[in-house]
């Protein structure tokens, strides 16, 4: 595991970011949509990362956090105007950060297969709620028929509505994740949950309260998804229970495993490669009948990413990269 | 509160499980001093560590730790109350580099000073400047050794623990672990050692506890304990 990029990881990084900075230049709208979801996944994905392999907290319920943004958003933004992005996002943010606080506060207690079902559990708790109740339309789901915007005084200075503006705010703030993350990790915090994810018990006998930097990286954790589920409600301006479902948090699960559990930018690089995959296996001209059935041939991929990567894509990235110093570590 | 003595342990009865490991443990450790533990192996030395560092609850008798009762604290309260643990099985972290796995202990002294920076331990342990960049699971356990050492004292410790430090380690590197307790005892840091080599601990240790099935058999000091020859060869193989 390492936290500093390497030199070879940085240009690969630079590599995808160039990439991304190109394709609103394309003008293809398809899939100037998709990559935007690739992001913002991405960044859901990496702040499961940051507790399940950085922490050694593995949850099964981070969905929560995710669906509870999108529905916060639905539920402040009016539906004759555009809400202010400036004050939006921060009570987004509150509200899936505090649920964090609440849901940490009574999951962290336990371990391994019990937090996993603790967590599960709170998730599912959010997600019936919202799909049984007439709170924000049930099991229907939710629209916001305005995308939040930044205004000051009478300009308008952002408008998530537009595909592109979008695409480069979800692009600024998964760059913008991934640094807060890389800091924080960098910092005596993230020395310290590193040190809890290989040996709770060492760091206690060194005089940290665990439970206490458990919570809080959960937290962290928990503030990211929550700022990936507002954004994910801005792409289709769609919010159905189902952001809240065990689904989420399994595939959120599946991008952290494809991309490199404690590689921080590999489950990014995990978003991207399940959805590019999923669209490439449901191509009819590529696939024919076969690619009806694009969910086997998706599992099928996934086993075999597991299988043959150890760490997956960004183990491989680092591996490369080590291959390449000439060092092997 | 007037109790002089850094660490107390009075009728400590531990058990793991069902098993009863400590049976009426009596312990002192005066402030800069240095205790050692002695006995054959499963007779509670490890345990006797573990119960003063609260990884083991005591069912009955006290702990006392600079006067307060620390029969409830959690392992980290121990710690911060100015106990460090050496553990036998090392533990180091092999996600961090050797630099990560000392400053990730570093805190200020229970007066807070910093007597012990990571230049200093450096000085101490010359061999982990040339790794300082290597992760904690690459090196040999020696070095292994001397970073968990190193951990420990960068907590600044008024009082440090040591469960078989020496154990399975070559014959120059013991020596210069047993130089790094003998300097850590100049220092006046209070030690409370766990080895098997007898040798050493009559020459460090100002007292000297034989502990037979979670009792002490034997509480006094080098030259006392030298006299009992019987009870070496009988409980310690002497």
């Amino acid at each position: 595991m390492t936290v500093i990029p390497s030199k070879f990881v940085i240009i690969v990084l630079c590599f995808f970011i160039a990439i991304l900075i190109f394709v609103p230049f394309t003008g293809d709208k398809y899939w100037i949509k998709l990559v935007t979801r690739m992001m913002v996944l991405g960044m859901f994905a990496m702040s499961l990362d940051f507790i399940v392999g950085y922490t050694g907290l593995v949850s099964f319920g981070h969905a929560a956090f995710f669906g509870l943004a999108a529905y916060t958003l639905h539920l402040i933004s009016p539906e004759e105007t555009a809400v202010n992005l400036l004050w939006a996002l921060p009570v987004c943010l509150l509200v899936s950060g505090t649920a964090a606080a609440i849901i940490g506060a009574l999951s962290v207690r336990t371990r391994g297969i019990y937090f996993i079902m603790v967590t599960l559990a709170f998730a599912q708790m959010l997600f019936y709620f919202f799909h049984d109740s007439d709170i924000a339309g049930g099991s229907d789901g939710a629209f916001i028929y305005f995308k939040p915007v930044i205004v000051l005084g009478e300009l308008t200075l952002m408008d998530l509505d537009g595909q592109n503006v979008l695409y480069f705010f979800s692009l600024v703030s998964l760059m913008f994740a991934y640094g807060f993350l890389l800091i924080i990790l960098r910092s005596p915090f993230g020395r310290v949950i590193q040190g809890i994810k290989v040996n709770e018990h060492r760091m206690r006998a060194l005089g940290y309260n665990t439970y206490i930097y458990k919570l809080v990286s959960f937290i962290i954790a928990g503030l990211i998804g929550g700022y990936a589920g507002f954004l994910f409600a801005c792409i289709d301006g769609f919010v159905p229970p189902e952001l809240l479902g065990w689904q989420e948090s399994g595939l959120a699960l599946v991008m952290v495993i494809l991309g490199g559990i404690g590689t921080l930018f590999g489950p990014a690089l995990g978003a991207v490669a399940l959805l590019g995959v999923e669209e490439l296996f449901r191509e009819r001209h590529i696939f024919g009948q076969l690619s009806e059935h694009w969910q086997i041939m998706l599992g099928a991929f996934v086993i075999a990413v597991v299988l043959m990567l150890k760490n997956g894509i960004g183990g491989l990235i680092l591996k490369i990269g080590d291959r390449l110093k000439g060092s092997v570590r | 509160m007037s109790n002089p003595d850094i660490i107390t342990l009075k009728d400590v009865h531990t058990y793991y499980g069902a098993s009863h490991v400590l049976r009426g443990m009596n312990l002192r450790l005066a402030p800069r001093s240095c205790l050692s533990l002695m006995g054959r192996n499963g007779m509670g030395k490890s345990t006797t560590i573990k119960t003063i560092m609260g990884i083991a609850k005591p069912r009955h008798g006290t702990v006392t730790i600079k006067g307060y009762n620390s029969n409830r604290w959690e392992p980290y309260v121990v710690a911060k109350a100015g106990i460090a643990y050496v553990p036998e099985e090392r533990e180091i972290f092999p996600n961090l580099t050797v630099r990560e796995n000392l400053l990730v202990a570093a805190r200020l002294s229970v007066e807070g000073q910093d007597n012990w920076c990571l230049e200093r331990i450096l000085d101490l342990f010359p061999r982990l400047s040339e790794r300082l960049n290597q992760w904690g699971n690459n090196l040999s356990g020696g070095e292994q050794q001397m970073l968990t050492i190193g951990r420990a004292l960068m907590t600044n410790p008024d009082v440090l623990l040591l469960d078989e430090v020496t154990e399975g380690l070559a014959p120059i590197v013991r020596e210069e672990i047993w130089s790094v307790i003998e300097a850590v005892k100049r220092e006046g840091i209070a030690t409370v050692i766990v080895d098997k080599n007898i040798g050493k601990l009559m020459m460090i240790a100002d007292h000297h506890l034989v502990i037979v099935r979670g009792e002490v058999v034997f509480s006094g000091d080098s030259i006392e304990l030298s006299a009992q020859t019987e009870l070496l060869h009988q409980h310690l193989g002497v």
